[in-house]
């Protein structure tokens, strides 16, 4: 057996801070052409055809980005939630209440100009996200009920109830075979900002709330606030910083992100709700998160990212007989290997004698 | 009408169908319990569940027997949770995204696997299961008999797999050393006993014994495999393993406790059918999740060094 400490690094250098997450995208990949081997088909045409597929054509870039949309606010929400150590990992069901406060006031309920509809819904969509974990915040705080169970769970339950929904009561009457909501209004729909193609405001929205995001963490006392509790929750109580209130800050900011993905998709992608709405959104923004060192604007460039692989997935498996979920298991083994080179940075491996 | 609720608890098929739900969870609670006892919260379970679902069933269906479907299932399952063992003990990357990398990792390369050996299957191939293995004399006793006595092997390893891993924690040395690498690794390692050895064998024990929970679906519940037919079990054991206290015995209890509720659900969603909507009795299983723990939360008491990583030599 290997014998090694693991020993804090005195000095954390930037430049190696910035360069790992690269060396990990790097290996992930390399890892990944194992599996791309097994399909009998050449690695290195397989990634150039993924690439291709994600940014090769104007076309390709716009998929790629409005891909990236959702992905860009459900890393948000990872980011600032794990900041603080509180671990929503259910961005998914979250995604889902945004999406159903969309249909609920985006189909004709409330009709308002544009300037003021689009981002009504954001509002709408952001609060139901947020709103989603609220209670479990409070099962946490008093109950002791562990966060990461009770958001998984209520992932599942808010499924069943888009199920529900858009099977019974809200089922679009007009629309044919599948199950979908009724049609988000004119004003509410997010125009597209690329002709003939599929990329809509929404990116521009993601991109924006990054920014304030990291505008928050890094200028205004609450994001100081929130690495306190996530270093240590004891000790940043005694030192006077309100723990049950940033929690609170945490999960509405978290959540609202969350359900905000759920709007890009409904008043953006698709102009209505349907059950498939997010292929696992959710869990991906982890990934994204966590690739980008849980730095809300790093959250951008990862997103990006990481959408250009399912994207290019899609088309490589196309044209190379990969089956598409080469995609999650690039991602996956990304954030296996994101977690490596964390330990990296914060570490020194020092072996030990085998006096044995 | 009332009764007819009644009258589905003198049926012998829904305690039967309660046996059958509660295995899944049983093998992968079992499995939870043991990885956190040794102080690792294992949330690869999900994932890990769906590969040994995948593997399982796959061995059958290009030849294996389906004991070595079994086995293998289970050494998939051990291989994850070594690597999880990797990250979170060796390691000491946190032990919540690393459970949720190895869900993914784990999922996703079932679903690539199985896509890249059945390209274009749109009906999923069928294996032939587990069957039925009637007890001589027991499974002829009226009511009992149908409800207990015949059932697969794979049911029967279930409820063994219970007294086993209850006598390995509470009557082997070995178990005393999972126990204390969960509570009290300072001591353990005061006693020349090697906690990351510990606790790595615990995960990749564990790991396997959740692997295979997923397998019964695949080779003794159901004859195919689906893409998300693991569908929240997982997650659902994560709970039940607070709701046991972290006891096997207990993790028995609530699995059945469980499995019962969910048998009820479904024959209870034939009557009521016309009333209630059926996505209202698929999220009961979830909601009573989330009440288990809550009912719970008084007695809680988590592992003490659960979450923690240990390093050799170094002070807490």
């Amino acid at each position: 057996m290997i014998n090694f400490r693991l020993e804090e690094r005195e000095n954390k250098s930037l430049r190696r801070q910035i360069i790992s997450p690269f060396l990990a995208v790097f290996v992930a990949l390399i890892i990944s052409s194992l599996f791309i081997l097994l399909a009998g088909v050449s690695p290195i045409d397989s990634f150039k055809e993924l690439f291709i597929g994600s940014f090769g054509s104007r076309n390709a870039i716009a998929e790629t980005l409005s891909r990236a949309t959702p992905m860009i606010l459900t890393g948000l929400a990872a980011s600032i939630a794990f900041k603080a150590r509180f671990w929503n990992i259910g961005a998914e069901g979250q995604l889902y209440a945004g999406a159903l406060a969309v249909t609920f006031f985006g189909t004709g309920l409330v009709e308002l100009p544009s300037f003021i509809m689009i981002p009504f819904l954001f509002l709408v969509g952001a609060l139901a996200g947020g709103l989603l974990l609220l209670p479990l915040v409070l099962l946490k705080n008093y109950y002791k009920v562990d966060e990461v169970v009770t958001t998984l769970l209520t992932n599942f339950i808010v499924v069943l109830l888009v199920s529900y929904l858009l099977e019974g009561p809200w089922k679009d009457p007009m629309s044919l075979g599948w199950p979908q909501g009724a049609s988000v209004i004119d004003q509410g729909v997010l125009p597209q900002i690329l002709s003939r193609t599929r990329l809509h405001l929404g990116f521009i929205f993601s991109i924006f709330f990054a920014i304030l995001i990291w505008i928050i963490i890094s200028k205004h006392l609450i994001g100081y606030q929130i690495k306190a509790v996530g270093f240590n929750p004891s000790a940043a109580n005694h030192s006077g910083v309100p723990v049950l209130k940033t929690i609170f800050i945490v999960a509405l900011l978290s959540g609202g992100m969350a359900g905000m993905a759920g709007v890009t998709e409904t008043a953006g992608l698709k102009g209505y709700l349907t059950l498939d709405l997010s292929p696992g959104f959710g869990y991906a923004g982890i990934a994204v998160a966590m690739l980008a060192a849980l730095h809300p604007l790093g959250v951008i460039a990862s997103g990006i990212f990481l959408a250009s692989i399912y994207v290019g997935a899609d088309a490589m498996s196309r044209s190379m007989n990969v089956p598409t979920y080469l995609a999650d298991v690039i991602v996956a083994i990304t954030v296996l290997c994101v977690l490596v080179s964390l330990i990296i940075n914060q570490y020194k491996f020092r072996f030990l004698e085998q006096n044995k | 009408m009332i009764l007819e609720f009644f009258e589905i608890f003198f049926t012998a098929g829904f305690w039967a169908a309660t046996i059958r739900i509660a295995c899944p969870l049983i093998f992968a609670t079992l499995g939870e319990v043991i990885c956190e006892r040794s102080g690792v919260l294992n949330l690869g379970i999900e994932g890990i569940m769906s590969l040994g679902a995948m593997v399982g069933w796959m061995s059958v269906y290009l030849g294996a027997d389906l004991y070595s479907g079994i086995l293998i299932a289970a050494l998939t399952g051990a291989l994850f949770g070594l690597l999880h063992a990797i990250f979170t003990v060796y390691l000491g990357a946190s032990q919540h995204v690393t459970g949720i990398g190895i869900t993914m990792f784990a999922s996703s390369v079932g679903f690539f696997s199985f896509k890249l050996i059945l390209p274009s299957s749109t009906t999923p191939p069928k294996i032939i299961p587990f069957e039925k293995l009637e007890i001589p004399f027991l499974s002829e006793i009226p009511f009992l008999g149908e409800a207990l006595f015949q059932h697969t092997p794979f049911t029967y390893l279930a409820f063994f797999s219970v007294i086993i891993i209850f006598w390995l924690l509470n009557s082997t040395p070995f178990g005393l050393s999972i126990k204390m690498a969960g509570e009290n690794p300072m001591a353990l390692e005061a006693q020349g006993i090697d906690v990351l050895l510990v606790r790595t064998v615990s995960v990749i024990l564990g790991s396997s014994l959740m692997a295979i929970g997923g397998a019964y679906l695949t080779m003794s519940a159901f004859d195919a495999f689906y893409f998300g037919m693991i569908n929240g079990r997982g997650w659902i054991a994560i709970a039940l393993v607070i709701f046991a206290a972290w006891k096997p015995e207990r993790a028995l209890l609530g699995a059945l406790l469980f499995a019962g509720l969910d048998a009820y659900q479904v024959r209870a969603q034939q009557l009521a059918g016309a009333f209630i909507p059926y996505q209202f009795f698929l999220m009961l299983p979830f909601f009573l999740s989330i009440v288990a723990m809550i009912i719970a939360s008084k007695r809680t008491r988590y592992p003490k060094a659960l979450l923690i990583p240990f390093r050799r030599g170094e002070r807490h």
